[in-house]
């Protein structure tokens, strides 16, 4: 006994940086597997409520892109309105039924406080949280095309998993096949992204549209992603595919939300062919 | 000595807020953010209190992973040159015996300080890439931006200790 409590006074530092050492790679390791960061995220009151304050300041200087991108959406949306027929005004076919929901998406608003881009994993945070309905696993959007996926959630804040994170694989798929691919980031370039698990059938060419393929429970299908920029060919083999992203993810200002409302029934559909 | 506290605590809060506000967003050349917050581990006074210096290096690197989730590789790495200081010191002085008490990084040669200061920067930056990259096979991008950044970081560093600290 007097042998240990000898060898502790001797060790003292030495055992307490080896305490907070092992404290930290904890914290590490928690936080690269993709639901357990409850407790180091910038989602939290304090560093949340900085960023909103020192945003408040900031989004002043960007009004006015801001407005030109919220203009161009509205010429895109009413240009897609215009073109559907619409039903003649006829009130005995329309009808509403609030009974069964039609309605597969769901969208909320959010503005984005902290953006970093240039880092190997980066995160975003939004001033909304759990107390406007958000949880884990949304996906993130804006009007030029994904920007990730929600991570940790606060009651006012949240963060969000960027797709230029070690991370991040998101489904996509060409504009123009229905060839599947996994979204990926090398950590290189923030304009480019990596696409991966793309079988050699696929005709690829550089200039492609690729958008996102709606096979997971995340994002719907069609959302705009990026071009092709380059390929690299080895042994007939996709070695390498370079995508250049629509958005320009150094300068993100508002962000929407998609809340898939079929995902629970077609999670436990999917779990239960799973099962039998 | 109540002054000396309150100095640190200043010091601790005011670099904390420069880094997460003002620094994490510089992006030099598309990729440089120096993390000078490390300065308060260079000018924490050298006495023989070295558990509170663990226990706040450790909670200011906390703090900006809080920030920048990032886990907890700032904690880690700060908490490492923390514990390394005095030894580093030791080697650049090449001596093992000085005043603690008295000791200002101040009133050391200047290039001993900076030869210090540049070696624990290094340190401190090759731990914080390597646990962001935490692959055998980007090696050379962890090299590549640890020298980067560290240059910056030092250029910094040595520049606020000029600035804000009193020469005694």
């Amino acid at each position: 006994m007097q042998q240990l409590i000898y060898f502790i006074r001797k060790y003292k530092y030495f055992l307490l940086f080896i305490l907070l050492q092992i404290l930290a790679f904890n914290f590490t390791i928690q936080h690269h597997s993709y639901h357990q960061s409850k407790f180091v995220n910038s989602a939290n009151f304090i560093s949340g409520g900085f960023y909103n304050k020192i945003n408040s300041i900031n989004e002043y200087f960007y009004l006015k892109t801001e407005n030109q991108l919220l203009n161009e959406e509205n010429v895109e949306l009413k240009n897609l309105l215009a073109k559907i027929s619409l039903p003649s005004n006829d009130s005995l076919y329309s009808k509403t039924d609030t009974l069964h929901k039609i309605q597969k998406y769901n969208y909320t608003v959010a503005k984005v406080i902290n953006n970093n881009y240039s880092k190997r994993n980066n995160f975003l945070t939004i001033n909304k949280g759990s107390n406007k309905g958000l949880v884990s696993e949304l996906g993130v959007i804006n009007s030029k095309g994904i920007i990730g996926v929600v991570k940790n959630v606060s009651n006012n804040y949240a963060t969000i998993l960027s797709i230029l994170n070690s991370s991040s694989r998101i489904n996509v798929k060409l504009k123009n096949g229905n060839h599947f691919g996994s979204l990926i980031w090398n950590g290189e370039d923030y304009a480019l992204v990596q696409i991966i698990d793309i079988p050699r059938q696929a005709k690829l060419k550089k200039g492609d549209t690729i958008i996102t393929g709606g096979k997971s429970a995340l994002f719907p299908e069609g959302i705009n992603v990026g071009t092709v920029d380059d390929i690299i060919i080895k042994n007939h083999q996709y070695q390498k595919i370079n995508v250049r992203l629509f958005n320009d993810m150094s300068a993100i200002g508002q962000v929407q939300i998609v809340k898939n409302l079929h995902k629970e029934e077609l999670l436990t559909l999917e779990e239960k062919s799973n099962n039998e | 000595m109540n002054n000396l506290v309150l100095n640190n605590i200043i010091r601790f809060i005011g670099l904390l807020l420069f880094q997460v506000l003002v620094l994490n967003h510089v992006n030099l050349f598309g990729f440089i953010n120096p993390f000078v917050y490390i300065i308060w581990v260079f000018l924490f006074p050298f006495k023989k209190n070295k558990f509170a210096l663990l226990i706040f290096s450790f909670l200011l690197g906390l703090s900006i992973d809080f920030f920048s989730d990032s886990g907890g590789i700032h904690a880690a790495a700060t908490l490492f040159i923390a514990y390394i200081r005095t030894p580093v010191l030791n080697a650049v002085l090449g001596k093992s015996d000085f005043d603690y008490v008295l000791f200002n990084l101040r009133n050391i040669a200047f290039i001993k300080a900076i030869s210090f200061i540049s070696l624990l920067t290094f340190i401190h930056h090759f731990v914080i890439f390597s646990l962001e990259y935490f692959k055998l096979s980007s090696f050379s991008t962890i090299l590549y931006n640890t020298l980067l950044t560290g240059i910056f970081t030092i250029i910094l560093s040595v520049l606020g200790i000029i600035l804000f600290t009193k020469k005694k």
